[in-house]
């Protein structure tokens, strides 16, 4: 699972109103090298939750010097694009788990794939 | 990258051991994938350095042949763990980097929370029938919410009707891109309204 893959999941279980976003627990992360693509990486940021990016970045030992609030004018700062591209695309958690912040409820993370799927009782 | 590369890489793709019945699933082939691609590549160009989810993926041919193709990140959903786990060597194997997956039930998802984060849907949904029925409207309905700009969806050619039906009703505009032998599918861009760029 990829922090921008994590970006997006929200935890759906029954009577959650705000699952997101989802604490990593993380026990094995591993680093995939990825080609740098800034247009891309341009593109994506507007549409992050910026504050769950840095926190999940910071859990996992991989903030660099991440700011907490969005820079201005980061289409132009390379720099800054690669370090969102890392933490983006190319940190992974291989083994771990996903919590819901309201309900507790984990959703495991095995050989990189989370299973949000849930059983018929929080569903 | 051409098109006969990409069929042959896909030609290389793993697929189902024991296909289940109840989930519909049965691969899209090598060449239907690979045509499909290509066009969504380069009469659109929706696939390179774009955000793709491929709703339905199976063991991963849209994805896999999706990512040669240079999206910036193509993020495959779908319910069944063995599949997954095919996709997940497939993805190995070819050493791509550019995949990422999620487990989950499609039919409940809560496709709002992932409106418009993709640019672009592709799937190879459940046809919706018998078992299933109106299960690959389900799926088109989560794919329109998750989309930016586009939807590349296969479908046979007897649910045509009603799917211009419902693409009216939900506003989206619907184009047949291309009819594909076999019986199969036949296969549809569906624009959003607000992005129409035809």
């Amino acid at each position: 699972m990829k922090l921008l893959t994590h970006n997006m999941l929200t935890s759906h279980v029954k009577g959650v109103t705000k699952g997101y976003p989802l604490l990593i627990k993380a026990t094995e992360v591993k680093v995939n090298q990825l080609d740098f693509n800034p247009q891309f990486v341009s593109r994506m940021i507007p549409k992050l939750e910026w504050g769950a990016l840095v926190q999940a970045a910071e859990d996992l030992g991989y903030r660099q010097d991440l700011p907490g609030e969005l820079i201005a004018d980061y289409e132009q700062n390379e720099e800054f694009l690669k370090k969102v591209h890392r933490v983006l695309l190319e940190v992974e958690v291989m083994e771990g788990c996903l919590k819901c912040p309201e309900s507790g409820r984990e959703f495991p993370i095995t050989k990189g794939i989370p299973n949000m799927l849930l059983n018929e009782d929080d569903a | 990258m051409k098109l006969k590369e990409l069929e042959s890489c896909l030609q290389q793709v793993d697929t189902f051991e024991e296909p289940k019945i109840l989930l519909e699933q049965y691969p899209t082939s090598p060449h239907i994938a690979a045509c499909m691609l290509y066009t969504i590549h380069n009469t659109f160009g929706d696939i390179d350095g774009k955000l793709v989810a491929d709703l339905g993926c199976g063991c991963g041919v849209l994805s896999l042949g999706a990512a040669m193709l240079d999206a910036g990140l193509c993020v495959g959903f779908d319910i069944d763990s063995d599949a997954l786990d095919i996709f997940r060597r497939n993805a190995e194997e070819f050493e791509i980097p550019s995949l990422d997956l999620i487990q989950c039930d499609l039919c409940c998802l809560n496709a709002e929370v992932y409106a418009n984060r993709f640019d672009t849907v592709i799937m190879n949904p459940p046809f919706g029938t018998k078992h299933n029925q109106g299960m690959d409207m389900k799926f088109l309905r989560a794919a329109l919410t998750m989309a930016e700009t586009a939807v590349y969806s296969l479908h046979k050619t007897s649910t045509r009707e009603h799917i211009q039906k419902k693409a009216k009703d939900w506003g989206v505009k619907m184009e047949v891109i291309a009819e594909l032998r076999y019986d199969l599918p036949a296969s549809y861009k569906f624009h959003k309204k607000k992005s129409v760029n035809l």
